[in-house]
């Protein structure tokens, strides 16, 4: 299967789950497994392939000019996580099914997951650092999702918070690291970057570059001092802590460190940073989990623990290491994902998860101590167990590491951590399952049914198994998957057995054992000692810094945002000001080259009215109503210089605009003061006045300099110009930059528009369900009332030029392309059209005779402006490739068809429902039903007959 | 003759909207205002198709037809407005 096909399945899948849970939670659940069950085969049939030593690639070249491209790649490295994301992923899955209750909306359960499955395969598999950016913030957000999946709980709220604030900031420093390694290079692929190891170990930019990486990696990787979000991370759901802690989310860093393994490692930096925090992060989280009472809490300690461990192998950056490395990541999967599983089973029949409530639980739930057993034996390090091999691996990569000089530091703090690992392990078994049974549970302890023991059993016969046959059944894969680690084309031997002879690692072994069983019989007289010790309190000091940023973000942003638009605008103005005037200062400018027109009498005519207009607005701006008067005048004046320059096309736009805002401007100010009240002081309005100066002078003078100088560089007009009727068939080439040259652009825009259209219709909806309504009825005229609602005069008038407005409409559509006009000019004149009746003959009459809701009006402009855009794709062309050509039809003449007019059609329908929208959903908050006639102005005597007779039967 | 014509026109027409512009600017009843701005667009429809008649083009002619068509539901909004309101009842 290809690459990309299994990248994609779990984002394509996602939807069925949140579909399905309406035929059952059975369904929802078989449906996510079915998606990632097909992900897995389709892994499996490329993995013969890689582990002949093959790279499976898949390359789309997306946006090549930035470098970013959609390739994909599978190595043994890629494949064994895919292969861990995928397989526990299906365990989980049919965990999960059994575990959620009732109440909890698996759907969105599973969609998460798949999403988040999607994000992780993505990174594993991407070939591009770019993309696998991409990949990663994704698994930052989705398993913020998941983690916060119980929203009623606070804890799990805090806790996906930190770990969204930990990991995303990691991931924006990794974002500057993988920017600079592809600089370096000169390639944002994986596969080339792999293979300059010389070229970035050389460039002075490596330690920064190794230092972002790293911060990416540790924070996911929860290692020492980011590894305080994991155990928050704890509140979500048994399932997802089982996902993300045993294969996915935190290993992405380990995956990341293994990935880019062959470039950054071999340096001295890379050995102090990374093996040195790997293993304080080892003992640091091996000693904490030792005094955890939370079962949850113990394991995710003791994954952090292990975590440390395998960056500590990374760190070494020595071959065998790696391939420990490689061979831990496998085993710590298999017993992490076991015991997580069984806590929740534990959790789920005795009602907690405190250990100190439970003890004896051999004799109600044997199957579950099996389970236990085992996976904690292994993750002890007890032969025959997997855990047990790649621990004395681990041991014995430890003697040959030197830190500082000292060569056996190393050992013996890894036999230390070691030991305290083995304590904590057999705590788990000890101290919940043996001894004897309890009368106190706050459950009743018993085995589950085989949902959720299924997944679990399954993992600790892989423990077994692999502990007794590793080479023969994960050989093959640790071969290839640390080979890509290494990536210098040799060969890998990996050769693990359980019984090497009296060896230094196996004497350590011994010691980390009885050690750990010693300290696990003195664990309850430590614990209070453990308890009193001072020590930082991470969620404290966490939530100290991030309410420190809080209140000064909120101080900063309610300094320069208080909600009130004069001050936006003031900062706006000293901000641009202050960059003009920095720009004039030390930018250089040419002496003018443009001649200055003659002054003719029109243009000074209208500059009077125009200036006059506006000081008049300034002068009577508390009377609103008498401003909105004043911008009409400013909106005529506008549209006259728009004709005098030789703008038509937005002369035309400018009219039918100013007549809508006029329209709508006065529906809201039938709510709103008819007067501005006067608040300002007198030093207020002398600095706004000076700062209004200020801009008009700064536009002006911008404007005035602009004009009088050639451009510097061609101007994309003469490309406009020369193409318009060649290229896009039009002769308006106003038009054609709508429709076709820039289409793409009013193409988002109707959809931004109709979407603007909806939400005030929404908003009106909402206000008018809420007990505003009421108010809004019984509400006074603020002012007198005179004359008749619906003037006999203007009904009929409005009446009558109804079709003459909707031919002119149609007129200025048809011609559009090629003079003059367009969809958008016509949609608004038809707009106004149809709200001349709204305003001669009331909301009711208007509403009823309006058969096609405008949302449908809307709808149907945006999807045919779409068909019309990928109709060009049946011709092998990209979206929106416009095509036109000469027709003739019997009797008229030869006339033009082009596919923009068809896209034009679709701008006309959106533009004229949002208007149309928009206006009736600003008239409905004033309509007040039944105040009004039925039958505004329609004389009818039948009707009025009728009436008269039912009025005397009554 | 018809270019000095249309000269004196615009001028006339000119004046005319100063003329209005002035009615705007004194203290007036806002129904004297509305009726000035009303004023302003006869006066920018005469303007707009005699600039069309000196340059001897019919472009400008639709913005004329629009103008005339729609100019008045300015006004007539705005008389509404004053006398209930309410424009859309």
């Amino acid at each position: 299967m290809s690459l990309f096909l299994i990248a994609s399945l779990p984002f394509l899948g996602a939807i069925f789950p949140a579909l399905l849970i309406r035929a059952g939670r059975n369904a929802s659940a078989a449906s996510a497994g079915m998606v990632t069950l097909t992900a897995l085969i389709g892994l499996l049939t490329n993995a013969p392939a890689v582990l002949r030593g093959e790279v499976v690639v898949a390359r789309i070249d997306w946006m090549p000019g930035l470098g970013l491209n959609a390739n994909f790649f599978l190595d043994g490295l890629g494949l064994l996580f895919a292969g861990l994301i995928l397989g526990i992923g299906l365990l989980i899955i049919l965990y999960a099914r059994f575990y959620l209750s009732r109440k909890d909306p698996m759907g969105q359960f599973y969609t998460y997951l798949l999403l988040f499955q999607g994000a992780m395969v993505g990174i594993v598999l991407s070939d591009n650092i770019l993309l696998l950016l991409i990949f990663w913030e994704l698994t930052s957000l989705s398993s913020f999702l998941l983690i916060g999946f119980w929203k009623h709980l606070p804890e799990g709220r805090q806790g996906a918070r930190m770990a969204l604030l930990v990991t995303g900031s990691g991931g924006l420093a990794m974002i500057g690291g993988m920017l600079i390694i592809g600089n370096i290079v000169g390639s944002y692929d994986l596969t080339v970057i792999l293979q300059h190891k010389e070229l970035i170990q050389a460039s002075p930019l490596y330690l920064p570059a190794l230092l972002l990486i790293l911060a990416g990696c540790f924070t996911k990787s929860a290692q020492f001092p980011f590894h305080f979000w994991l155990p928050h991370a704890m509140a979500a759901p048994t399932p997802v802590s089982a996902y993300l802690h045993s294969a996915t989310m935190v290993k992405a860093g380990l995956f990341l460190m293994a990935r880019m393994w062959p470039v950054l490692a071999g340096t001295d930096a890379w050995f102090y940073i990374v093996a040195t925090t790997g293993l304080v992060t080892m003992v640091l989280g091996a000693v904490i989990a030792l005094f955890k009472d939370d079962l949850k809490a113990l394991l995710a300690y003791s994954t952090v623990s292990q975590l440390g461990l395998i960056t500590m192998l990374l760190g070494f950056g020595t071959k065998a290491a790696a391939t420990a490395a490689v061979f831990h990541i496998i085993n710590h999967a298999t017993f992490k994902c076991a015991l997580f599983m069984s806590a929740g089973i534990i959790d789920h029949s005795a009602h907690t998860r405190d250990i100190k409530r439970l003890g004896g639980l051999i004799h109600l739930m044997p199957l579950t101590f099996t389970i236990v057993l085992v996976a904690a034996l292994s993750m002890a390090g007890i032969p025959p167990f997997n855990g047990f091999l790649s621990k004395e691996m681990m041991l014995e990569e430890t003697l040959s590491a030197v830190w500082q000089g000292s060569p056996y530091l190393v050992a013996a703090l890894a036999v230390f951590g070691a030991l305290f690992s083995v304590a904590y392990s057999f705590r788990y078994i000890g101290h919940v399952f043996l001894g004897k049974r309890r009368s106190d549970y706050p459950g009743e302890p018993h085995d589950p049914g085989p949902g959720l023991w299924l997944a679990p059993v399954f993992l600790t016969f892989l423990v077994v198994v692999i502990g007794l046959f590793p080479n023969a059944v994960v050989g093959p894969l640790v071969q290839v998957a640390s080979g890509a680690v290494i990536g210098d084309g040799q060969p890998v031997v990996f050769y693990a057995k359980l019984w090497h002879g009296f060896i230094p690692a196996l004497y350590m072994s011994v010691v980390a054992v009885v050690g750990g069983f010693v300290l696990l019989l003195m664990q309850r007289r430590l614990a209070p000692l453990w308890d009193a010790a001072p020590r930082p309190e991470a969620k404290v000091i966490f939530d100290a810094l991030v309410g420190g940023f809080t209140s000064l973000s909120r101080r900063l942003s309610e300094a320069l945002h208080d909600g009130a638009l004069s001050r936006y605008a003031a900062i706006f103005m000293v901000f641009t000001l202050a960059l003009a005037a920095y720009a004039y200062g030390t930018g250089a400018k040419g002496a003018p080259n443009r001649e200055m027109l003659d002054l003719t009498i029109m243009p000074v005519i209208g500059w009077i009215c125009l200036t006059g207009a506006t000081v008049c607005v300034v002068a009577f701006h508390r009377n609103r109503f008498l401003a909105l008067v004043l911008i009409g005048v400013v909106g005529l004046i506008i549209a006259l210089a728009f004709n005098y320059l030789s703008a038509p096309d937005l002369a035309l736009t400018q009219i039918s605009v100013e007549v809508v805002t006029i329209i709508l401007l006065l529906l809201a100010l039938n709510f709103m003061p008819k007067n501005t009240p006067q608040e300002s002081s007198t030093g207020r309005k002398l600095r706004d006045a000076t700062l209004s100066i200020g801009a008009g002078l700064g536009a002006g003078g911008l404007i005035y300099a602009l004009m009088g100088r050639e451009f510097s560089q061609p101007s994309i007009s003469e490309f406009h110009l020369e193409n318009s009727y060649s290229g896009g068939g039009g002769t308006n080439v106003v038009n054609v930059i709508l429709v076709d040259f820039r289409g793409f652009d009013t193409f988002g825009e109707i959809i931004v528009l109709g979407i603007a259209a909806i939400v005030i219709f929404a908003i009106t909806e909402a206000v008018l369900a809420s007990n505003v309504r009421g108010r809004l009825l019984n509400r006074e005229p603020d002012m007198a009332q005179a004359g008749n609602p619906h003037p006999l005069m203007m009904v009929v008038a409005t009446r009558v030029m109804m079709p003459i407005a909707l031919m002119v409409a149609a007129y200025i559509f048809f011609r559009g392309h090629n003079a003059p006009g367009g969809g958008f000019i016509a949609g608004l004149i038809a707009a106004i059209a149809v709200v001349m009746q709204y305003m001669a003959s009331g909301y009711e009459w208007a509403a009823d005779r309006q058969r096609v809701y405008y949302h449908g009006i809307i709808g149907s402009g945006v999807l045919i402006a779409a068909l019309t855009g990928m109709g060009s794709w049946f011709a092998g062309l990209p979206f929106l490739t416009s095509s036109f050509g000469y027709i003739t039809i019997w009797p008229l003449e030869k006339f033009e068809w082009a596919t923009a007019a068809l896209f034009d059609l679709g701008v006309f329908l959106a533009v004229l429902g949002a208007v149309m929208l928009a206006l009736e959903s600003l008239a409905r908050f004033a309509w007040q039903p039944g105040m009004d006639s039925e039958h505004p102005m329609e004389i009818n005597p039948a009707r009025d007959d009728a009436d008269n007779h039912e009025k005397q039967e009554a | 003759m018809i270019a000095i014509a249309i000269q004196f026109a615009s001028a006339c027409f000119g004046i005319g909207l100063l003329l209005n512009l002035w009615v705007m600017a004194r203290t007036g009843t806002p129904g004297d205002k509305v009726l000035a701005l009303d004023t302003m667009v006869i006066n920018a429809i005469a303007l707009m198709v005699l600039y069309g008649l000196s340059h001897g083009t019919a472009v400008y002619f639709e913005a004329v037809i629009i103008i005339a068509m729609f100019g008045f539901v300015s006004t007539v909004a705005y008389a509404r407005f004053k006398l209930r309101g309410n424009i859309i009842e």
